[in-house]
């Protein structure tokens, strides 16, 4: 059940309960049911909005940041990782198997607040040893979804 | 000058939604749920595959009956699906789509006088085709009362001693009708004691939503009395591809092999190519596609119920079969009358047979924001006809 309903609002957070106990054949205090639990587990982590920011007038820059570091004793990577997340301008963290340890997604409005950010704040952490920032010049997909992608239908308005 | 046309082929009617089509199709902002096809893209690796035998240089005929790798994997499927077991190279041909595989069946089955059983509503081309092949339909009016499920009563009575073959096609288009095993064990009794041939149209077998679709091929005594019909275009949306094929006895297909041969030489290369990774690998887009179906079809009997608009629930295919009788109007007059005071195109019931009269075929090939608008649509519109 729990499957079904996530499988359903994935692609489309703007849950309406109705339409989703009716699509689901589950009843709505059921579905409410279990998105509250969902949600106090952190099984579900919040709903957010797809945009395509290049189609707007403000400019947004993002940029992956490649970050090799020192593991401390008895923590491992867990805190150096939360140093880095904390900052709001990190939009997110992973830790990566391969070539450097943390891969880190950020949001600035300019390069020049990226890049301070990066040898700023970044850098001087004492358990990192090496960044490399990547800038993204255009994103094709995210999260699953073609940006910008037409949805017309080309088929025959009537077929048997 | 002489008439250059058959007298056969011009006293077969048009389709009846070629007009519906023409009218429907002029106006602008229309929305339609009117499609019989899939609204999803052929899954990507499947379309893949069909790229990467274009730039490997497949591009010459492959057999008459087609690829032999595609003919193997099938059989395997037919029996992992189905549990039925065919012979990969006597037993099975691919084919231009179902379509041409109903086609070469009938005519490769019948003679002059022959009678072919349809039950209606069904499928445009089965009547078509079966006078065509020189022999005479024989129509049977499924009931809403029977859910438009065919009934061994109905069966019996359309028997004569010229009875060749029944159509059997279920899940069904356009009312969605299902057949269960209960039903066809019915069926099958009366087809082995009168010595009748069936052609089972099993194009829609994987949108079924009501447990797995049972073919009645899988019936002890039908094999060798079956042929099935299936293809690509509703499981793995591949429509544009033009891809079916048939399973039977061997000694039925190689008859359709010949008819084949001579027409059509063999179905397109890269769609045979592609076609084999659909079936090796796309059994899991076949069942997201189908969650997806089900979910759609669930929210339209809801809007049904709601706006009071009696439908039996259909368990197969992606078309719903509403009844319309209550507003006195035949199923063109409304589905006219929808069209232009909500600019919203569906087909009429009739389209499929008269027993259609005082139906609509609405698809659910379409996404559910779409479905959204129409049921608002066809609510607006029967609340002003009940208002009068």
């Amino acid at each position: 059940m729990r499957e079904e309903i996530l499988n359903f609002i994935e692609k489309n957070s703007r849950v309406d309960l109705k339409e989703v106990a009716v699509c689901l054949g589950m009843s709505e205090i059921d579905v409410a049911n279990e998105l509250a639990a969902m949600e106090s587990e952190g099984i579900i982590c919040g709903y957010h909005t797809l945009i395509d920011w290049d189609k707007v007038t403000e400019e947004r820059i993002h940029a992956l940041i490649e970050v090799r570091v020192t593991p401390q004793r008895g923590k491992g990577f867990d805190e150096i990782a939360e140093r880095i997340y904390k900052y709001p301008e990190v939009q997110s963290t992973y830790l990566i198997s391969g070539g450097y340890d943390l891969l880190v997604f950020m949001e600035g409005k300019t390069l020049k607040e990226i890049s301070t950010f990066v040898s700023q704040k970044l850098s001087t952490l004492e358990s990192v040893i090496s960044t490399t920032t990547h800038f993204v010049l255009r994103k094709y997909k995210d999260h699953g979804t073609v940006l910008g992608a037409r949805n017309e239908d080309e088929r025959m308005i009537m077929t048997p | 000058m002489r008439d250059p046309l058959s007298k056969t082929i011009v006293n077969i009617k048009p389709s009846g939604i070629r007009k519906f089509f023409d009218i429907a199709s002029e106006r602008k902002d229309t929305i339609s749920l009117g499609v019989g096809e899939p609204d999803f893209d052929t899954p990507w690796h499947i379309r893949d595959e069909g790229i990467y035998s274009l730039e490997k240089g497949r591009t010459f005929y492959t057999s008459n009956s087609g690829l032999i790798e595609l003919r193997t994997e099938i059989c395997e499927y037919y029996r992992r699906r189905f549990n039925i077991s065919y012979d990969r190279k006597s037993e099975t041909i691919i084919t231009v789509g179902g379509s041409e595989a109903i086609d070469i069946a009938l005519r490769a089955m019948v003679d002059p006088m022959d009678e072919v059983i349809i039950p209606q509503p069904s499928y445009v081309s089965y009547e078509p085709c079966a006078i065509l092949a020189g022999a005479k339909p024989v129509i049977i009016e499924l009931k809403n009362e029977d859910d438009f499920r065919l009934t061994a009563k109905e069966l019996e009575e359309a028997i004569t001693d010229r009875t060749k073959i029944l159509v059997l096609p279920f899940p069904n288009n356009p009312t969605g009708a299902i057949m269960e095993k209960e039903d066809l064990l019915e069926i099958a009794k009366i087809c082995i004691e009168k010595d009748i041939f069936v052609l089972s149209d099993e194009i829609y077998a994987e949108l079924s939503y009501k447990g797995d679709h049972v073919s009645i091929a899988s019936i002890p005594g039908m094999k060798e009395r079956t042929i099935v019909i299936n293809g690509f275009s509703k499981a793995y949306a591949m429509t544009g591809w033009r891809l079916g094929y048939a399973l039977g006895p061997a000694k039925i297909i190689e008859q359709m092999t010949k008819i084949h041969q001579f027409a059509i030489m063999c179905a397109p290369t890269t769609s045979q190519y592609a076609a084999v990774e659909a079936l090796r690998n796309g059994d899991e887009d076949v069942k997201k596609m189908r969650t997806s179906y089900d979910q759609r079809r669930k929210f339209l009997m809801n809007a049904f119920k709601e706006m009071g608009l009696p439908c039996f629930e259909p368990f197969g295919a992606f078309y719903v079969f509403p009844d319309i009788r209550e507003f006195k109007m035949t199923s063109e007059e409304f589905a006219f009358a929808l069209l232009d005071a909500q600019n919203l195109a569906v087909v009429p019931g009739t389209a499929f047979g008269d027993s259609g009269e005082g139906f609509l075929r609405i698809s659910y090939a379409y996404s559910l924001e779409k479905l959204k608008i129409a049921m608002e649509r066809i609510a607006l519109f029967i609340e002003e006809l009940r208002r009068g």
